[in-house]
């Protein structure tokens, strides 16, 4: 009985017909097709080489190089040909490749501490505004607190304006604490837009939780906090995931403050990837295989949590 | 000895009193039913004895403790919840095992393992210990509830209608193995329902509650022959007692000050019409098999009865109706007259 009710809840109560269901595929796929393919030119670009990556009409078939990663991961000198026939023969496959186009290696290039940057303050400021934001939530739906309509209409106006329209306080504030260009600056500043989300997206999720779950806890001899990581958190995961995605999401892609607060230690790559693009004309596959990289952590993370992403859309439509 | 008390205790919830200056003592090994309707303030009472809410005033006493400020899991009381008990993302054994796992109490898992087991072997559903709480039926599920206060020894059990949300056939089933269970542990139970039947069948006493007010307290038996208010008489019984004003019954003797007669199946013989004064009319028969219930006409009252199913009446006919020693109640609904035991 309880099998039929969760189906007649979660799906219409009339099956659809084998016709409407290739039709629903159809569209899926198309749809799929649509958002994958921009991802797919990127992945693609980035093992053109230069004239290939602005050749008119667009290649689709090409000789697949490694010149982008090469040209990301270093940094080259022109030389004339005749230093470089003086030079002693190239070491490694990549010293050959950027020698064809009358470059050596200078060094490596700032990607892999820019990619660095960007995982900490990513990673860091999501885990903290994930951490905030649940001890909030929590504490909204379960206590009596004082003007708590008030204090969430407050936190969720804090979303109210771009979070770019408080940018020049922000930048003297920061100033005059020596927090530009500090990665603790940049985790702080995410936490502070993120956490907003975070504890409505909660508090909805951790409302749905009955609290007879907690107090039979309480009662049994745990504390509040014991009873809140063992009862609750468990329960909550699919919430926390979601959350976090969408938290980390902003984070890693924020372009905005990333630029106006970050110069060099504590550059992400948003504003780094651009920079990619002035070094020795317009290296297109350099600058897509930065985008490729910079996508696989966040694709990595989704997918990992998707199996809660999944549940925490379709939350309230599940059995409890 | 370990006796649970209630001392003078209220508490508002905004403009509602949920529990008006309310005392009341669990005795040990007592099996005793809060019975009143939804909102009467039952499943308060039993929040306040857990701690999970404090009271704006009076105590709370546990074993001649005052307990009325310690946390809840200071109290050593054991909670059996209406629904939500079992952790979904837990085993059937790791439900029960978590009351037992509780920092607090740090008892060696072994130990556990052997409580756990004891109390499944108890509840019946000891082949169950290895499946997921949620892949129980609803009947296994409240077992399980159960059993997760069960597997404590604690001072008191507390049971917040632990059988409302299962079949007819379920409840009856365990409401038998509650009462076995209780008797066979010498268990103390505080037990909340709505439900006559369950109150009758598993109470040592019963205290009927409306609106924040313990009404009368006493043994099932004392409850039903001897309620002190209409209220009262009207929680017990099927069929439910009749009331008729006390001006329809000018022949019937009854105290002065009688505002309304209660009228139970066993105060009322019905007969064929042979010279009495007390006349009514068969309004409808209703056959249940074992017994029939019968609806009369009395002076444009209803009153509705219980009768053999061999008596023969049929809708019309008219009848001889006798009061033998009713109820009487004065214009308050209160209780009027000896106190019969």
């Amino acid at each position: 009985m309880t099998a039929a009710v969760a189906r007649s809840t979660a799906h219409s109560i009339v099956d659809a017909s084998p016709r409407i269901k290739a039709f629903a595929g159809a569209l899926v796929i198309l749809y799929a097709l649509i958002t994958i393919l921009p991802l797919l030119w990127i992945v693609a670009t980035a093992f053109k080489s230069q004239s290939d990556a602005i050749a008119y009409p667009p290649k689709v078939i090409f000789e697949p190089t490694l010149e982008g990663y090469v040209n990301l991961f270093t940094v080259r000198t022109r030389q004339t040909p005749d230093f470089i026939a003086k030079l002693p023969p190239p070491e490694t496959w990549y010293d050959k490749l950027v020698r064809k186009h009358d470059m050596v290696i200078a060094g490596p290039s700032k990607v892999v501490p820019r990619f660095v940057n960007s995982l900490i303050i990513g990673f860091g400021s999501t885990f903290l505004a994930v951490f905030l934001g649940t001890l909030a939530a929590y504490a909204f739906s379960r206590f009596r607190i004082p003007l708590a309509d008030d204090l969430l209409f407050f936190i969720l106006s804090t979303r109210m304006m771009p979070p770019v329209a408080v940018a020049i306080p922000i930048y003297l504030m920061y100033r005059q604490l020596n927090l530009t260009d500090t990665r603790l600056g940049m985790i702080l500043l995410y936490t502070a837009v993120n956490v907003s989300l975070a504890v409505w997206l909660l508090k909805g999720f951790i409302d749905e939780i009955p609290r007879e779950y907690e107090e039979a806890a309480l009662v049994d001899g745990y504390t509040r906090l014991q009873a809140l990581r063992k009862v609750v958190l468990p329960q909550a995961v699919t919430g926390i995931a979601a959350t976090a995605i969408f938290c980390l999401i902003f984070s890693w892609n924020e372009y905005a403050f990333a630029v106006l607060l970050t110069s060099g230690e504590a550059q992400t790559m948003p504003p780094f990837i651009p920079f990619i693009i002035g070094e020795g004309g317009q290296d297109w596959p350099a600058v897509a295989a930065a985008t490729t990289l910079f996508v696989v952590p966040i694709v990595m993370f989704t997918v990992l949590l998707r199996k809660h992403l999944l549940r925490g859309i379709t939350f309230g439509a599940m059995r409890k | 000895m370990v006796d649970v008390s209630l001392r003078n205790i209220s508490r508002r919830f905004g403009a509602v009193d949920a529990v008006r200056d309310l005392s009341l003592t669990v005795n040990d090994g007592e099996f005793l039913v809060l019975l009143g309707p939804s909102g009467a303030g039952k499943t308060t009472t039993l929040r306040l004895i857990t701690g999970l809410e404090s009271p704006d005033a009076g105590s709370v006493m546990i074993d001649g403790r005052d307990v009325t400020h310690d946390p809840p899991g200071a109290r050593d009381i054991a909670f059996v919840f209406q629904q939500y008990s079992l952790y979904p993302h837990f085993s059937v054994y790791d439900n029960l095992a978590f009351p037992l796992r509780s920092p607090a109490r740090r008892v060696p898992e072994p130990l556990i393992r052997r409580r756990v087991e004891q109390t499944a072997e108890l509840l019946h559903i000891a082949s169950k210990l290895n499946n997921r709480a949620t892949r129980l039926s609803g009947g296994e599920m409240q077992r399980v509830a159960i059993g997760r206060a069960l597997v404590r020894d604690p001072s008191i059990y507390l049971m917040d209608e632990p059988l409302s949300s299962l079949d007819a056939k379920l409840r009856a089933e365990l409401r038998l193995e509650l009462k076995r269970i209780q008797l066979e542990l010498g268990a103390t139970i505080l037990y909340v329902t709505h439900d006559q039947v369950e109150a009758m069948t598993m109470a040592s006493r019963i205290g009927v509650i409306k609106d924040g007010r313990l009404l009368q307290l006493g043994t099932p038996r004392e409850i039903y022959e001897n309620p002190s208010s209409s209220y009262v008489a009207s929680r017990l019984g099927t069929p439910q007692i009749n009331f008729l004003p006390a001006r329809l019954l000018s022949d019937v003797a009854m105290p002065p000050e009688t505002e309304t007669v209660g009228i139970r199946t066993e105060h009322l013989q019905i007969a064929t019409r042979n010279g009495g004064r007390m006349i009514g009319r068969v309004h409808r028969v209703e056959h249940l098999g074992e017994q029939n219930h019968v609806h009369l006409d009395y002076k444009g009252e209803t009153l509705v009865t219980l009768a053999d199913p061999h008596q023969p009446l049929r809708a019309g006919q008219e009848v001889e109706l006798q009061l033998v020693r009713p109820l009487y109640f004065d214009g308050a609904g209160q209780r009027i007259g000896p106190m019969v035991h």
